[in-house]
């Protein structure tokens, strides 16, 4: 199962027709403690760089934006009770929503595991 | 009123502190007053005013809908009421208690005569819809405070009607937003500096506008050249603060605005900081086209825990067709005259020669009464020389605390010449992890209500000191010996500021588990 | 200067430190063209107390006192007896002088005060969460139409012809520049509210309907049907009341299904002040619409040592966070009119609430009776609390409110007033009678307006 990364953060795990996104452990040690998760209505259709979910703290609300163009399948409705998932798992159980994949090759411009983590420590 | 009740309440300082001091039977310490709950102590059935018994046989006329269910209220009596919100009191800081220099507020003395007279039967009493002729004096008030207003910023006309000053920003834009759709001019963009407050990107975006920042200059003001750049026929407005929310006034405003209305667009100013300069440089002469004037700020009106303010806007020639309904106008026979949508067009033929086409109505009613009475009072207690002077002690205190501190806290624009009213400083230099935060909070401590943190964006751990021109010497003296000592403390990375306050009636409040599991209305425990 | 307190010593010294020679040196960065070479002329020099006193004192009284003479006006505003008590506590420096609790340690005060006004609005209006307040009813009420073409993402208002005027004008006033298409009318001139008509306006793309209760005529009717047809549109039913002592008589807007209430909270604690400040009140009956209201919200919480204490939260919703993404612009509000409210309201209680809003119902009922006994006079509503609309046969009640001033009598509000050019409405009086009102001020009225009618019958 293949894991990309956005240089906004963001990570997209593929499988098959499906993929699941999140923000990565980095962005939420940046956030620090989340409040809230505001997350996209299934049916939504997502234009990849377009916002798809808001992250809050306390003291900031950050947009998400998404790593490709798709259709929003599922979201995870445990952050609503428990946004707190999203410092303790971050790239798990923390995940945002599931959507299609609109265009396959807008994977190919996104960093993978390796790529992301040299990014990061450039930051 | 601290014993245990009914309802559940009981006193929560059970146990002993961290300093292993003897703990009370009541949570209280001498003047150190717990406070439960008004749903804690009161009753349904409790009242502390006497009104007739009802009458269940009177005749209803309420369609049916008579409320049966409990509504939820509880009641005190008169002394319980006064009792518990003077407890209240004590757990505020205000500035009748100490110094208080929150950047951007404008934390100054409230004169009590300006309390006294807003108090006046004839203008406190007196209902908005009364005839025009039995409010002539309240009417008086607002055309006197309005010319006032008028002089003190050398611009054309001004809207009394906006509430505040983010009401006032609205109304600002919204004339403009009239203004260039009267010429068939649909423009799209507003221009906002990074270091602008909160209000005027939501304001812009409000009436519609796109908003894009400008960037500043090293030196802490808006880049001229970046702005002129950005000039075009979709930039609708550009909005200045000025003096800007670093500290510093913009030399280059008179420039701007020409650039601005070369390129057909407006100048708002947000007048959040015109206590810098109120009395000794009028905006107008600037070629602001609108700005609003936080009355609650520069003229002294009481903060009052979150408002009441009050933002009346003073336009340009160019906007003053455009001003909200309803207005005030004296004519040459000495009347005055409310003037409501009806009245607007001949009006305005009558006594301006022109058109007048208001963009409408922002708010029921003519404006902020009670603060028209007492900013008015403050007006002319100073006078325009005591108006001038208010601006040039206030820039005097800021510069002294600038240059008091600057060999030891990292002040960004130092070197960028004088302040006006306020002093920035940044937390870049903090030891160990402390913060901005820890230093405010430990400023509670010393007694002193902590300045404006994080304001403006662009500086890093931004401190803003607002002394205001009502601190005497000795005050402003006392916070800078503990400003330093506090400041020396962070340098070190003194860890034990990062649990301040230890002396206030609460320690850190936890806001992540309010954010989490919001918790806004009191609900009965379960039983 | 009473208000300096730097002498000239100080000043002198202050410069040293700074390294400047004079004043004017710190204000170099003030262009040549806008320095001024002295205090601005045409205006007064300082003055005593004692001065100002006289001149303000003068002004005041050119203004007919509203408690000095027979009082019947209302319309969005109403005269009620304020226990001393109230201005006794919001005039306490600490809460006076305070601002926005941005440093919850040292503002539980104002913290805790907010908390229970919050309950004390959500439980009045039968709602879930109340924010800390708005600047008015009027700006209350677009703020909800606001909220409502947020969450259900459609942009057209439905607004009750029988919705107050000014509020409908605020509306219509906001909505030219966001965008937003609003269906609004003047009030029929009948008994009941036209409440087929206005659901009948409702469809697919209505965000939501927006209706006054009691209506600006005084009217009662039963929200549920409209709640009901709203919903059934995917609307949101936003009800407007200018009037909360009558939610002591009346049922809440949210136990009939009202998605946001809001209001003009003046009534209680804050007096008429000739229209400001007063008190906005905004309130939602669903808790999950709390992240799209506009406002200050004061949360409970713990401190670190685990004791209760109230803090402001969810501020990721406002400007000084989400900036152009806000759900309002709205920063200051009206604090210290809601400490005011708050007062006077756990002055009253339940009790005391009840009992306050079957007086002002008594009196208006007596009122009522007494004026249509008036030859010429009849009375339009079925149904009102504390206020209700007659009408002159054919007379002009604008006039006769003036020819009422003239005899010392403030008679009420014409919808004349109102609704200029509305030829249908000119015949209408709004009058309005609280606990504040006497028998003796409901004879006067009576008689004076008789004697009107007479004068102009000969």
């Amino acid at each position: 199962m293949p894991r990309y990364f956005t240089d906004e953060h963001e990570w997209i795990d593929v499988e098959g027709e499906s993929a699941t996104v999140g923000i990565t452990d980095y962005a939420q040690e940046q956030l620090g403690d989340i409040v809230f998760v505001e997350l996209p209505s299934v049916g939504t259709v997502l234009d990849k760089g377009g916002d798809a979910a808001v992250v809050e703290s306390v003291k900031a609300a950050s947009d998400v934006y998404a790593p490709i163009s798709g259709e929003v399948t599922e979201c995870n409705d445990a952050l609503e009770d428990e946004p707190a998932l999203v410092n303790s798992s971050p790239e798990e159980e923390g995940w945002f929503f599931r959507m299609t994949i609109g265009d396959k090759g807008e994977l190919e411009g996104l960093m993978d595991d390796k790529g992301y983590k040299a990014f990061v420590d450039n930051l | 009123m601290n014993a245990p009740n009914k309802s559940g309440w009981k006193p929560q300082m059970e146990v002993a502190d961290a300093t292993g001091e003897a703990v009370t039977n009541t949570g209280n310490r001498a003047l150190m007053l717990e406070e439960p709950l008004l749903f804690e102590i009161g009753h349904a059935e409790t009242t502390g005013v006497d009104l007739p018994e009802i009458d269940p046989a009177a005749p209803s006329r309420l369609g049916g809908l008579k409320r049966e269910e409990p509504i939820g209220l509880v009641g005190l009596t008169e002394p319980e009421t006064v009792r518990h919100y003077t407890r209240l009191s004590r757990q505020n800081y205000g500035i009748d208690l100490g110094f208080f220099p929150l950047g951007s507020c404008t934390m100054k003395h409230n004169p009590r005569l300006n309390e006294k007279m807003a108090r006046l039967p004839g203008f406190a009493d007196v209902h908005p819809l009364q005839p025009v002729s039995t409010v002539q004096g309240a009417l008086e008030v607002m055309n006197e405070l309005a010319h006032w207003l008028l002089d003190l910023t050398g611009m054309n006309a001004v809207a009394m009607s906006p509430k505040a000053g983010a009401h006032g920003e609205l109304c600002g834009i919204l004339s403009i937003r009239a203004a260039l759709e009267a010429r068939g001019d649909a423009r799209e963009v507003v221009l906002v500096p990074e270091s602008a407050h909160g209000t005027n990107p939501a304001t812009a975006a409000f009436a519609n506008y796109r908003v894009e920042n400008i960037p500043a200059t090293p030196q802490g003001r808006v880049d001229l050249e970046a702005l002129k750049a950005r000039l075009g026929p979709d930039v609708a407005a550009v909005m200045i603060t000025n003096p800007n929310t670093c500290g510093l006034f913009e030399p280059d405003l008179r420039e701007i605005s020409d650039a601005v209305h070369e390129a057909g667009g407006f100048v708002y100013c947000d007048g959040a900081n015109f206590n810098a300069i109120v009395g000794r440089v009028r905006p107008g002469d600037l070629g602001v086209d609108a700005m609003h004037i936080n009355l609650h700020k520069t003229f002294s009106t009481p903060h009052g825990g979150g408002g009441p303010g009050s933002g009346p806007v003073v336009l340009s020639e160019a906007l003053a067709p455009f001003m909200p309904l309803p207005y005030t106008a004296r004519t040459k026979d000495g009347v005055v005259h409310l003037i409501e949508e009806e009245q607007a067009d001949d009006f305005a033929r009558e006594h301006f020669g022109g058109e007048m086409s208001s963009f409408g109505r922002m708010t029921a009613f003519h404006g902020q009464m009670g603060m028209f009475t007492r900013a008015l009072t403050y007006m002319l207690s100073h006078g325009a020389d005591g108006l001038k002077q208010v601006a040039e002690d206030a820039v005097l205190n800021a510069n002294y605390i600038l240059r008091s501190l600057e060999d030891l806290l990292h002040a960004p624009y130092a070197d960028s010449g004088p302040c006006m009213h306020e002093a920035l400083f940044g937390d870049k230099d903090f030891g160990n992890g402390l913060s901005t935060l820890d230093l405010a909070k430990g400023m509670i401590d010393e007694g002193f209500h902590p300045m404006t943190v994080y304001f403006p964006l662009v500086v890093h751990g931004a401190m803003l000191v607002e002394p205001t021109e009502t601190e005497s010497k000795a005050s402003i003296d006392q916070f800078i010996t503990a400003f330093r000592s506090l400041a020396e403390r962070a340098i070190a990375g003194d860890e034990s500021l990062k649990q301040a306050p230890y002396f206030a009636p609460r320690r850190r409040l936890d806001e992540t588990a309010a954010a989490r599991k919001p918790k806004l209305k009191w609900e009965a425990p379960e039983a | 200067m009473r208000y300096l307190p730097l002498t000239d010593t100080d000043r002198g010294e202050m410069l040293a430190k700074i390294g400047a020679k004079s004043i004017d040196d710190l204000f170099v960065d003030v262009p040549e063209v806008a320095r001024l070479d002295g205090p601005i002329r045409d205006l007064p020099m300082h003055a005593s107390e004692m001065a100002v006193e006289r001149h303000m004192k003068r002004l005041a009284g050119k203004s007919t006192v509203a408690g000095d003479v027979p009082f019947f006006l209302g319309a969005g505003a109403y005269r009620h007896h304020v226990p001393a008590s109230v201005d006794t506590v919001i005039q306490r420096g600490e809460f006076l002088t305070a601002y926005t609790p941005y440093q919850p340690e040292i503002a539980q005060g104002t913290l805790q005060m907010l908390f229970e006004f919050q309950t004390q609005v959500a439980n009045l209006y039968g709602c879930a969460v109340a924010n800390a307040s708005l600047y008015d009813g009027s700006t209350a009420c677009w703020e909800a139409v606001a909220m409502a073409t947020r969450v259900t993402k459609k942009n057209r208002a439905v607004l009750s012809g029988a919705l107050h005027p000014h509020y409908s004008e605020v509306v219509k006033t906001m909505a030219k520049f966001t965008g937003d298409a609003i269906a609004d009318s003047a009030p029929a001139i009948q008994a009941e509210p036209d409440n087929a008509g206005l659901i009948s306006r409702i469809d697919d793309e209505t965000a939501c309907v927006v209706v006054q209760y009691p209506d600006i005529l005084g009217r009662i009717t039963d929200l549920a049907p409209i709640a009901e047809a709203a919903h059934e549109k995917g609307a949101l039913l936003v009800v407007v009341n200018t009037e909360p002592v009558a939610l002591g008589a009346i049922k809440s807007p949210g136990e009939m299904g009202a998605d946001i209430v809001v209001g003009e909270g003046q009534s209680i604690g804050v007096g008429l002040q000739f229209g400001g400040p007063y008190l906005g009140l905004f309130a939602v009956r669903d808790p999950k619409h709390v992240r799209q209201m506009p406002g200050r919200l004061c949360g409970e919480t713990v401190d670190a040592e685990g004791k209760r204490g109230f803090v402001l939260t969810l501020s990721t919703r406002e400007q000084h966070i989400r900036r152009e993404k806000a759900t309002s612009n709205i920063c200051t509000n009206s604090g210290l009119c809601a400490l005011a409210f708050s007062v006077h309201m756990t002055l009253l209680g339940e009790k005391g609430l009840r009992e306050l809003a079957a007086e002002n119902h008594r009196l208006a009922c007596l009122a009522a009776d007494r004026l249509v006994k008036v030859p010429g006079v009849s009375l339009l509503n079925n149904s009102f609390f504390n206020e209700f609309t007659i009408m002159l046969d054919g007379k002009p009640a604008r006039e006769v409110v003036r020819a009422l001033a003239d005899r010392g009598v403030l008679g009420g509000v014409s919808l004349g007033r109102l609704y200029p050019g509305v030829e249908r409405l000119q015949q209408a009086l709004l009058v309005a009678v609280t606990e504040t009102t006497t028998q003796d001020d409901i004879e006067t009225l009576a008689t004076q307006l008789e004697a009107l009618i007479k004068e102009d019958a000969q």
